[in-house]
């Protein structure tokens, strides 16, 4: 069998202009890229799942358990004030990340699931009543699917679901025919985990907003690749998960403007989250407390807190950039080859590459990439409404984030190559 | 390691591309089985008398392994009696999971081009996903196999 380095598109060789960012540095900085898996090189090509995670995130974690560990917000000793005031620290970091107006607008939670169930079970159950309606588009995470499914369930109210055009595209003329006088919270990604599609927040927002309507905003899959300034987007909350920006799993964040946090119901009760309690009456806590109940992932919270000060070192634009070139590069690439059909071709895209191959099952394709050790995400990617759209049942995804490079994507090119060549 | 060759055998793929009794049986048993995680969708017919598999088919979607998979166990249970076809997905089962090396081997007759799979544990659910349909349809069973 011929290897991948026999292949006319093998990257090893190639040499590319440079990047705008210090690729070379940037890959020191994450301990895994330097691995091999299955005796090959790792090309790490499943960030939408999860990205990797930085040595300075990897060592506050450490140090925070080595050195700075102790319950928050009610010890009177040195270490419960020192991991309290790292704590907010870190709360602060997430809060100049987003451009939030306040600190106290930033609620951490498990991830973007959370967040987005948080909204459901508090604004939601609060606003949305029998025949009332929810809005979301046909591009949308299970995560942004099924909590407003459980509410509409329970409340009798009923779930639209806005159209997508051949290319993966919000078809914003259905969208706004979609909103009308029992539309109580309308629900969109900011880009598509299934196809990379960007969506116009901003023009979403003005529809929404005309007719007086909350939205809440998906940003799992565009917080590690653009600029967010949740303020100049104006949506109402703004949610996503730590692990898919180079911090650490099991927690994310809810952004909601603080009136409305104000006037929205706890979420779970607990200590923490409340000011006073006697069995007559509890006095919720202020916020951001009083929708976090229970000791916080607070180790969590610190390591994404060190990833977004990562990034911000960066710079968000420039990491945008050489992303929006990286996807150029690979879309051109592998649309190129015989056979392959790309999947969601939106002019705005962010970050991913969906393709599918003629006669190959996209499961196949992923095994005979890992075997070169290249690692894609295959299946429908908890988007199966999405996949009802294209009539397929899966697709392979490559995704990228700021430390993949152009020979990555000629390596991802050749394993292609080398799928057709097996089943040939 | 596994080595794509012992995986992507030439029979698995002929099968996989030009799958046998893909068609639908009317009037006889049939059983949906769904992989939920990669989307694979099969249905598989059965036609039972006196307890032996009189007639077999399938139809639906998946991965070459899957389908193959699919394609040769309709081959391996046609005319066999229940409780043959039960004992041929057990011993199956066990080639996938374990490998070759472990005897029984001659009861599978081409089915042992699968005994690649086991280098490959993910995709022990791909080559075993019509045989637990397969099995839900022998028992009588309606309601759909999921291999979560």
């Amino acid at each position: 069998m011929t290897t991948a380095a026999n292949l006319p598109t093998a990257a090893v060789n190639v040499r590319h202009a440079k990047s705008i960012l210090d690729l070379q540095k940037i890959r020191r900085d994450f301990p895994i890229l330097a691995r091999d898996v299955r005796g090959k090189k790792l090309v790490y090509l499943d960030n939408a799942a999860t990205s990797q995670k930085p040595q300075v995130v990897i060592d506050a974690i450490v140090r925070y358990y080595e050195q700075e560990n102790a319950n928050i917000h009610r010890g009177v000793h040195f270490l419960s004030e020192l991991a309290t005031s790292k704590h907010d620290q870190a709360r602060q970091s997430v809060q100049n990340f987003i451009n939030a107006a306040h600190v106290r607008e930033l609620i951490f939670v498990r991830g973007a699931t959370e967040a987005i169930n948080l909204v459901a079970q508090t604004y939601g159950r609060k606003h949305v009543g029998p025949d009332d309606e929810v809005l979301i588009s046909a591009m949308e995470h299970h995560s942004n699917i099924v909590p407003w499914q459980i509410l509409c369930d329970e409340k009798g109210a009923r779930l639209r679901v806005a159209p997508i055009n051949e290319a993966g595209e919000l078809r914003l003329d259905e969208f706004e025919k979609l909103i009308g006088p029992r539309t109580r919270i309308i629900a969109v990604p900011h880009v598509s985990n299934a196809l990379g599609t960007v969506n116009p927040l901003g023009k979403i927002v003005e529809l929404a907003h005309a007719r007086k309507i909350p939205v809440i905003v998906d940003g799992a899959q565009a917080a590690p690749h653009m600029r967010i300034d949740v303020q100049a987007l104006g949506c109402d909350f703004y949610a996503f998960s730590s692990h898919k920006m180079f911090g650490p799993m099991g927690i994310g964040v809810l952004y909601g403007k603080t009136e409305l946090l104000e006037a929205m119901p706890p979420y779970q009760g607990g200590g923490d989250m409340i000011s006073s309690v006697t069995f007559e009456k509890t006095i919720y806590n202020k916020l951001p407390f009083k929708f976090e109940a229970g000791t916080p992932d607070v180790a969590g919270a610190i390591g994404l807190g060190a990833a977004v000060e990562y990034l911000t070192a960066i710079g968000m634009d420039k990491i945008a950039e050489h992303e929006h070139e990286l996807l150029a590069y690979a879309t051109d690439k592998v649309s190129a080859i015989p056979g392959v059909r790309l999947i969601g071709t939106a002019k705005e895209k962010a970050s991913v590459l969906s393709f599918v191959m003629e006669g190959i099952h996209p499961h196949d394709i992923g095994t005979i990439l890992d075997q070169e050790g290249i690692a894609i995400r295959t299946g429908h990617h908890c988007a199966q409404p999405v996949m009802q759209c294209f009539g397929i049942p899966a697709t392979a995804r490559a995704s990228f984030a700021l430390y993949n490079t152009k020979e990555e994507v000629d390596a991802l090119a050749a394993g292609i190559l080398k799928v057709q060549e097996v089943f040939s | 390691m596994g080595d794509l060759r012992d995986l992507y055998q030439e029979v698995i793929l002929e099968h996989s591309k030009a799958p046998r009794n893909y068609r639908e049986l009317s009037d006889a048993s049939r059983v949906e089985g769904f992989n939920p995680l990669c989307g694979d969708h099969f249905t598989v017919f059965i036609k039972l008398e006196n307890d032996t598999v009189q007639d077999v088919a399938f139809q639906g979607s998946g991965c070459a392994i899957s389908k193959a998979s699919a394609s040769m166990m309709t081959q391996a249970i046609k005319g066999k009696s229940k409780a043959e076809a039960e004992k041929l997905f057990s011993t199956f089962h066990k080639l996938v999971t374990e490998g070759g090396a472990n005897g029984d081997q001659a009861d599978l007759g081409k089915l042992a081009v699968f005994s690649g799979v086991s280098e490959f544990p993910v995709r022990v659910k791909c080559a075993t996903l019509a045989w637990h349909t397969m099995k839900a349809a022998l028992e009588g069973k309606q309601e759909p196999v999921s291999t979560e």
